[in-house]
This record gives C-alpha cells, sequence and structure tokens, in this order.
C-alpha cells in the first residue's frame, strides 16, 4: 500500500514539476509585457531601469531557475498589474470559485434526482420523455451561451435578479460568502445554474438510471409486501440505493466544475479565479497567469491522487496491476 | 480510407455491403435521418457561404455604420432587409451567421481529423507493441484525461496565443488521447483474434497488419467517437473564443459572433447574440444525434 502510494505520489510530483516548465516556458513565449507596463513617454533608462526590477533582461533558463526557487518557497512572483503577490491574489479568489461549484454542485443534485427519480419510475410518461429529452439539450448546450440566455431572459427583459458580480457578502473567518445574504443570494443563483446546468444532466441520467434498476430488486418488492406506503418505499429504500453512483460520480466531477467556473465567471462577472485567469491573459499579467496555472495543477494533482488512494483502498485489483505495470 | 472500404467490400459483396447494410439501419429512426438532413444542410451553407450570403459582411464598402444594431426583419437605409438583423457595426447577421459556420466547422472537423488519424496511430501501437511503448503511451493518456479538457486547452492557449493554426493545435492536443484509448481498447480485443495469427504466420510485415488488418476492425468505435468529438471541438473552440483566448477576430466564428453580441444586450438588443447561438445549438445537437445513431447501428451487439 505505501509503495503504491508513494510511487503516485513522485509522479503527481513530476507532473507538477513538468507543468511548470510547460507553462512557465510557454507564457513567456506570448507578448511582451515591457510595451504594456511602461509609459509610452519613458525614455531609454528608464525602459532599461524597469526590465532589471522585472528581471526580464536574464536568459530564460536563468528565469525560470530563478521561478522555480521561489515557488517552492511559495513565492510566485508580483502582478505587473496589481504589484502584489500572484499568489495571494489566486488564493483570495479561491472562496469564491468553490462557492459557484458547490452552490452548482448543489442545484444539480436538488433539482436532478427528483427529475430523474420521477423518469425512472414512470419512463413511458410524456413528463419522462420531456425531461429525458431535455437531459440531451443540457448535453449540447454551450455553457456560455446559456449564461447570456439567462441574463437576457431573467435581468433584461424580466429584470428579476441581477446578472453580475456578488452582492452583498457576509464574512465569516476571515472569508467572504454570498449565501448568506438575501442579496448575495440572488446574485449566486443564476451563475449557480448555468454551472449546474451540464451536471444537472448527468445526474437526471444516473438517477434514472439506477431507479429503474433499484425498482425491481427483492429489498423494494419485499417493503411494498410489506405494507409500506409508496412516499417511504421512494423516499428511504429506493433514494439511498440510487445515491451511491450519482455521490462518487458526482465527487470525480466536482474538478471540472472548478475548470469550468472560468466561463460561468466571465459571464456572470463572478469575481473567482476563473474571472482572474481570463483578465490575466488579456493584459498578459505572466506572473498572475503562471501562478493561477500552478494553482489549479495543484489542485487537480491533489484531487486525482486522493481519489486514486481511494479506488486502490476500495478495489486492491488497481493497486496489484500498477505495481506490475 | 478508400483502401479499407475495398476491402471489406470484397469479403460481402455478393449478398450485402456492410454501407447498405448500415444506411438501412441508420434510416430507421426517423429523429436521427432528419438530424443528417439538417446536418448536411448545414455543412452546404458553411460550403457555399460566400454565394449564397445575402450580403458580404466583411466587404467594408457595402457595410455601413449607420445600419447598426437593426432589429430582425428591417430595412436598411440602402434598401437591404436584414431577416436576422444586424450586429453593432452593421454587419448582416444571417451573413455572419453563414460565414462564422465555415470557420467553426472548419476548425471543428480539422482538428478532429488530424486527432483521430495521431491517437489512433499511437492507440494501435500501444495495442499493437504493448510492453513499454503501451505503458508509456497510455500514461500520458491517463494523465491527459485526469485534467479536463478546458483547462488543458485553456493552458496551451496561454502558452500559444491566438490564431486558428494555434487553436487547431491545441484542440488535437485535448482530443487525440480520447481516440488513443477507443482505438487500443478494441484493438486489444482484435489482436487476439485468429485473423492477426493468420497475418502473423504468412510474415506480413507490422504496417501491413496494422493498417490493413486490425485498423479497418477498429473503425466502427472511431467513428462514433470522431462524430461526438467534432461536436465536442465546435463547442470547445466557440467557448475558447468566447472568452478572448480563441480565435483572432479576424476570423469571425460563432463564439466571436455571440461573444460580440454581450455588451448589446443588456440594452436589450438580444439577436447579436441569439441567433448565432442557435445556429451552433442545432449544428451540436443534429452531430450529437446522428453520432448516438451511429453508435446503435455499428454495434455488433445491438444487431438482430
Amino acid at each position: 500500500m505505501s509503495v503504491f502510494i508513494i510511487r503516485r505520489l513522485m509522479q503527481a510530483i513530476l507532473v507538477v514539476w513538468i507543468m511548470s516548465l510547460l507553462v512557465y516556458v510557454g507564457v513567456h513565449i506570448v507578448g511582451d509585457p515591457v510595451d504594456m507596463l511602461i509609459n509610452p513617454e519613458a525614455d531609454q533608462a528608464e525602459i532599461a531601469r524597469v526590465i532589471r526590477d522585472l528581471g526580464l533582461d536574464r536568459p530564460l533558463h536563468e528565469q525560470y531557475w530563478y521561478f522555480l526557487k521561489n515557488a517552492l518557497q511559495g513565492d510566485l512572483g508580483n502582478s505587473f498589474i496589481f504589484n502584489e503577490p500572484a499568489l495571494k491574489l489566486v488564493v483570495q479568489r479561491i472562496p469564491a470559485t468553490f462557492e459557484l461549484a458547490l452552490a452548482a454542485l448543489g442545484l444539480a443534485v436538488v433539482i436532478g434526482i427528483p427529475l430523474g427519480v420521477y423518469a425512472g419510475l414512470k419512463p413511458d410518461s410524456k413528463i419522462s420523455q420531456t425531461i429525458m429529452a431535455s437531459s440531451i439539450l443540457g448535453f449540447s448546450l454551450p455553457t456560455f451561451w446559456v449564461g447570456l440566455m439567462l441574463i437576457m431572459f431573467f435581468s433584461v427583459m424580466m429584470g428579476w435578479l441581477p446578472s453580475f458580480g456578488r452582492g452583498d457578502t457576509e464574512t465569516i473567518f476571515g472569508v467572504e460568502f454570498s449565501f448568506l445574504t438575501w442579496d448575495g443570494l440572488t446574485h449566486l443563483f443564476l451563475p449557480a445554474l448555468n454551472l449546474s446546468l451540464f451536471k444537472l444532466s448527468l445526474v437526471i441520467r444516473l438517477a434514472r438510471a439506477g431507479t429503474r434498476e433499484v425498482v425491481h430488486q427483492e429489498y423494494i418488492k419485499f417493503a411494498r409486501a410489506k405494507g409500506l406506503s409508496q412516499n417511504r418505499i421512494i423516499f428511504v429504500h429506493l433514494m439511498k440505493n440510487i445515491m451511491i453512483p450519482v455521490v462518487t460520480v458526482l465527487g470525480l466531477e466536482f474538478g471540472g466544475l472548478i475548470a469550468f467556473s472560468v466561463v460561468t465567471e466571465t459571464v456572470f462577472s463572478w469575481p473567482g479565479m476563473g474571472k482572474l485567469i481570463i483578465d490575466a491573459l488579456h493584459n498578459l499579467d505572466r506572473p498572475l497567469v503562471v501562478a493561477y496555472l500552478m494553482v489549479i495543477v495543484v489542485l487537480f494533482v491533489f484531487i486525482n491522487l486522493v481519489v486514486d488512494v481511494l479506488y486502490s483502498i476500495l478495489d486492491p485489483r488497481v493497486r496489484l496491476r500498477d505495481l506490475k505495470g | 480510407m478508400s483502401d479499407t472500404t475495398n476491402e471489406e467490400k470484397m469479403d460481402l459483396a455478393p449478398i450485402e455491403t456492410p454501407f447498405k447494410r448500415i444506411w438501412a439501419d441508420f434510416c430507421q429512426n426517423k429523429i436521427a435521418l432528419a438530424a443528417l438532413i439538417v446536418l448536411l444542410i448545414i455543412v452546404c451553407i458553411a460550403l457555399f457561404a460566400p454565394w449564397i450570403a445575402p450580403t458580404n459582411p466583411y466587404d467594408l464598402a457595402s457595410v455601413s455604420i449607420l445600419d447598426g444594431k437593426l432589429p430582425p426583419g428591417s430595412e436598411s437605409l440602402s434598401g437591404v432587409t436584414y431577416v436576422l438583423g444586424t450586429d453593432g457595426a452593421g454587419r448582416g447577421l444571417l451573413s455572419s451567421i453563414f460565414y462564422g459556420l465555415r470557420i467553426s466547422l472548419g476548425v471543428g472537423v480539422m482538428s478532429a481529423l488530424v486527432a483521430l488519424v495521431f491517437g489512433a496511430i499511437m492507440g494501435l501501437a500501444a495495442a499493437y507493441y504493448g510492453g513499454r511503448v503501451d505503458t508509456i503511451i497510455m500514461r500520458i493518456v491517463d494523465i491527459q484525461l485526469s485534467f479536463p479538457a478546458i483547462l488543458v486547452a485553456l493552458i496551451l492557449l496561454a502558452a500559444l496565443g491566438k490564431g486558428v493554426d494555434k487553436i487547431i493545435i491545441a484542440l488535437v492536443i485535448v482530443q487525440w488521447a480520447y481516440y488513443a484509448r477507443t482505438v487500443r481498447a478494441s484493438a486489444l480485443v482484435e489482436r487476439s483474434k485468429e485473423y492477426v495469427e493468420a497475418a502473423t504466420c504468412l510474415a506480413l510485415s507490422d504496417r501491413r497488419i496494422l493498417l490493413r488488418h486490425l485498423l479497418p476492425n477498429c473503425l466502427p468505435p472511431l467513428i462514433v467517437i470522431g462524430t461526438v468529438q467534432t461536436a465536442h471541438a465546435i463547442s470547445l473552440e466557440a467557448t475558447l473564443s468566447f472568452l478572448g483566448v480563441g480565435l483572432p477576430i479576424t476570423e469571425p466564428s460563432l463564439g466571436l459572433l455571440i461573444s460580440n453580441g454581450f455588451e448589446y444586450m443588456m440594452s436589450g438588443k438580444y439577436w447579436i447574440s441569439f441567433f448565432p447561438g442557435i445556429a451552433l445549438l442545432v449544428t451540436i445537437v443534429s452531430i450529437n444525434l446522428v453520432g448516438d445513431q451511429l453508435r446503435d447501428v455499428l454495434n455488433p451487439r445491438l444487431q438482430k
């Protein structure tokens, strides 16, 4: 077991290192931040001074070595635009993104499971067919366009919900949250709905497939024979058993939600990590881009590591195959 | 490709060609057939856009800013009727969508094809040679697939910059792993069958066994993944272009058209974003429906 974990850990570190190299070299080939940052009226001496201050006059491998040494100490450089530590800027935005992703996950479960269970219990009814047809649509709709249409309908035409920002936030342990105030909730609803759309379709399909399988099981028949009410059978016996695959898949998909929040955050100007990276890309703010990508790579490598280890505990074959290979 | 179909035809020609059988099965689902027809119309529009578009949205002489933001169905000062309205710069939306489809479909199909060829070669190599080759290729595939596609594309485009060639490269790198995994899985099954053994006994070259014997038998799942991934590529390109990291503004794909309409939406001018989105949606849905039906038709387990 420990051999397996060590091997996976080494592999994770290798992936992070290769990514850091790719990201750093790649980002430094694009654009010239000097043009952007220096006052166009600055003279030669001034320009030379700024280039020296930013370390842009050294060869690339020296810059990377310097970057790596600092990165290991948690210093990813200062943002060119904000003139603050890049890592701090990214980490500050993490709670907003996580709040959005969790809200989306919650919506997907709360809306998706009842619809999926209904479709599974009455597979031939018109409503069920409509549910399934719209879940296919949910897979095909481009997220950003749906976001625009949500704003169009709910904010511009109806004027019911605000279309951008986080609204009022409440601070707990020094972290701001939107879902604790009414204003924040109204701001959270549309982006969360937008982000959840894809997962919602997934949950509907999983819940439907699970229900259709479970209703024919012996224990449901037994519960029925005991004379339990329909509600009790559905909410206790059936629900518990369809939740296992749903929870597993959603756990795995959480990373995907964080990645896709880039799109939703841009549409709704939600001040999370995704909005930050898109703005940084437009401003050629290299340290910020590198910091975001490193944070997200570490985050994903960590999620994957945890999933791998959990799987190997649940299913020893995974571990044994890996050791042989 | 033409070689492989010939080979299949020779085997079955007297009774019924596989193409005819697949076509007959495909037609049984009316929705899929309708989707195929819609898809063909879209492809024709994309191919012949310059000839069938009512106006040329990129001809500076005929576009006037005075015609900007006209609602659908209105007539411009110069007497042209814009069925779907105009955008901020006075370009007719219907024509812009026709030209946009050209770019969106072109990028999607091109990247899916290159990824298919590259992924299929890697998958075949992994399955046929096994051992170290297999381990290395599949480890790369595993690591890559553990990151969401949009994230990989974002990292790549942050490094590569904007441009048609660059987004195609990014989409190919994002997608090849799906093909490699699919081809490897079916090639592993095929490899242990007698006909491959027979070919090995005849001392045929590796290349010949791989390309003429293994590949044709791995084609059905590859075609299915190919259609689904094309839809995926089109959607991803639109998303990236909307985010401003995909295509440059000189190549206005559907994603960029939608993005252009974003700023006008707050004042209620919905059509600039709405119609290109509908075009995108219809394209993706019809490709997905055709892909679904292909999966059912090409799956030998579902055949009577």
